[in-house]
């Protein structure tokens, strides 16, 4: 959500900031060492939590970090860049599955991203003119955002049930299936994901697009109205190009958000998860902590993270954006 | 847009499609809830036959669901009230000086939020491990160890979001308070801060959030004694039995504080967004 707030910011804020740019800091004194004061709890925080870890991690990809040393991990001896090797090596088991689980991610990504986007889209254009009741509905679709992920994803699984669930009910007394579906085990496990996490994220970008949209002058429509363009010509005229630079920003953080996705899998298939379903962070996860190959895991987190950067990079360069603060 | 007879089909269709997709899972917790244990384990059904309310008696005994309740309370607020204060104090550096290093701290804290949190997961469990060999500060398995990894979670996000929302505070103001004799923080204190509240609260609901909804960390960082409600729902699910009334109800409640906390500032909270997303 931070790329967001940083990136569609305008530039026109900034040369009316230049002129009173003379505060405090012009101050002799403490002054000059305040921000680094303030700064500094902040710093602590992130180099606590993030940097070290961050580095540690990177570290502990060229180690030999099996149960044997987690006790110890500091004398794990060199691995070199075996663990890569392994991880990357897609004729054998671990690489296989690493790669697998890349596919299925990039899979339930897209798609999930393409969802939530078409769907937000078409709540907020529904909900853009007001009318009488637009602000209980408006309220009513944030509560999925809302709920704690596990509570909603809990209740998804409940109704994913094969014998007793909500979902194979409904398909029954509709005839489209027998009701003795599995959703949560085999090749659908898949659609339920992107259920779920679509379920959870659409709301993310209707609030996203809702927002863009009340920056849009009314009178442009006006205008298009008077001569003559309908509704539909409207929206791909003038609310698709005004929109672009919130787009370019809700796109890249959702792909990010469910490229990352724990949760969902998580609480939806407990610790035992189907191929189908099988998400990189979770891979991850259950490679680290069910074999205790905590080498191997880290050698997968840097590759995500090598490859997150890589997707980011390039996507900020193809958009040609650049971040305000940055 | 036009309110053509075309575009009152298409909100007719598009409302009520999104709203049964937002509506029936939460019509199944809250009915689901409401049932006896051997309806929830027979074919669903629409209607609870044989209304009550056991289960929300149940669920406290099944599970020690009022521990794992503080637990969460108290991971996240503490959680939330650091986050707050520390994003406060540096979105205030971010927004109103100019000095060596601001651009690398906000790139920094920035890309620390775009990087899934499993990839902290195992190297953060090791150091916390060896801060209680070296230290005897024990992390792992203590409400300590889950709320500075919380606090830190929401923290990327809170700064960014409270300078631009400092931004966007005239700066004669606080240059009006130098003048009557307040230093920087009395500036801070008495004319930023109050100008700049419903930020503020956007922030610290984010906060509370993330932390009351995080599964990841608190399954690998805690134990029985401090186990938060994230990975305590799960303990509804014996070898025999699942308790699937309990769990819905107990997913209710656990639900219910932060999404009222969440519709009554839901202004502020898309207010922020907006501000930074879209002015």
């Amino acid at each position: 959500m931070s790329v967001a707030t940083q990136e569609a910011t305008p530039a026109a804020a900034k040369p009316a900031k230049k002129k009173t740019r003379r505060g405090p800091e012009h101050r002799p004194g403490l002054n000059r060492w305040l921000p680094y004061l303030l700064l500094a709890p902040a710093v602590l925080a992130e180099l606590l939590i993030h940097i070290i870890p961050m580095v540690v991690g990177i570290w502990m990809s060229f180690i030999k970090l099996t149960k044997f040393f987690i006790a110890n991990w500091s004398a794990a001896p060199s691995a070199g860049l075996n663990n890569y090797k392994v991880a990357l090596d897609f004729n054998n088991a671990v690489g296989e599955g690493l790669l697998k689980s890349f596919g299925v991610t990039v899979a339930f990504s897209l798609i999930t991203v393409a969802l939530s986007w078409v769907l937000g889209m078409a709540a907020a254009v529904a909900l853009q003119p007001p009318f009488r009741g637009r602000g209980i509905i408006r309220t009513f679709f944030l509560v999925p955002y809302a709920l704690p992920a596990y509570a909603g994803i809990l209740t998804w699984n409940f109704m994913l049930q094969r014998d007793t669930g909500a979902v194979n009910h409904v398909l029954n007394q509709l005839h489209l299936s027998d009701g003795r579906t599995f959703w949560l085990i085999g090749s659908n496990a898949l659609v339920s994901l992107i259920t779920v996490a679509t379920w959870k994220l659409w709301t993310f970008a209707f609030l996203t697009l809702m927002a863009g949209l009340q920056s849009i002058p009314g009178d442009l429509y006006e205008a298009a109205s008077v001569d003559g363009a309908g509704n539909i010509r409207q929206w791909r005229n003038i609310t698709l190009p005004s929109l672009r630079p919130v787009n370019l920003v809700l796109v890249l953080v959702l792909f990010l958000w469910t490229f990352s996705d724990f949760n969902t899998p998580y609480v939806l298939f407990g610790t035992a998860q189907p191929p189908a379903g099988d998400l990189i962070t979770f891979h991850i996860y259950n490679a680290s902590f069910l074999t205790w190959n905590f080498g191997t895991g880290a050698a997968m987190s840097v590759l995500l993270l090598i490859f997150l950067m890589i997707v980011t990079g390039a996507y900020l360069l193809v958009t040609g954006r650049r971040s305000r603060r940055a | 847009m036009r309110e053509t007879q075309g575009f009152k089909i298409y909100r007719g269709v598009v409302l009520t499609v999104l709203g049964l997709f937002v509506l029936v899972p939460l019509y199944v917790m809250i009915t689901s809830s409401l049932k006896p244990l051997k309806d929830v384990q027979g074919a669903f059904s629409w209607w609870p036959s044989n209304l009550t309310l056991t289960p929300f008696v149940d669920m406290w005994k099944t599970v020690p669901l009022a521990r794992y309740f503080v637990n969460s309370t108290i991971v996240s607020v503490s959680a939330t009230v650091f986050s707050v204060a520390i994003a406060i104090l540096a979105a205030f550096a971010v927004s109103r000086f100019r000095f060596r290093g601001r651009t690398a701290f906000t790139t920094t804290v920035l890309s620390t939020q775009m990087f899934p949190g499993v990839l902290f997961l195992l190297p953060l469990f090791l150091i916390f491990v060896n801060i209680n060999n070296s230290f005897g500060l024990q992390l792992v398995g203590t409400r300590l160890g889950l709320i500075i990894t919380y606090l830190t979670f929401s923290l990327p996000f809170s700064i960014w979001m409270l300078a631009g929302y400092f931004d966007s505070i005239p700066r004669e103001l606080d240059e009006a308070a130098l003048v009557d004799g307040c230093g920087p923080m009395g500036a801070l204190w008495r004319v930023v801060l109050p100008a700049a509240r419903p930020g503020v609260i956007a922030v610290a609901i984010y906060s509370f959030m993330t932390a009351w909804g995080e599964v990841l960390f608190a399954s690998v960082m805690t134990t029985e004694a401090n186990r938060t409600l994230s990975v305590g729902l799960r303990q509804y699910s014996t070898q025999t039995n699942i308790y699937w009334n309990q769990i819905m109800a107990a997913a209710l409640v656990v639900s219910v504080p932060v999404v009222i906390g969440f519709l009554l500032a839901q202004r502020h909270f898309v207010a922020g967004v907006t501000a930074g997303a879209v002015k």
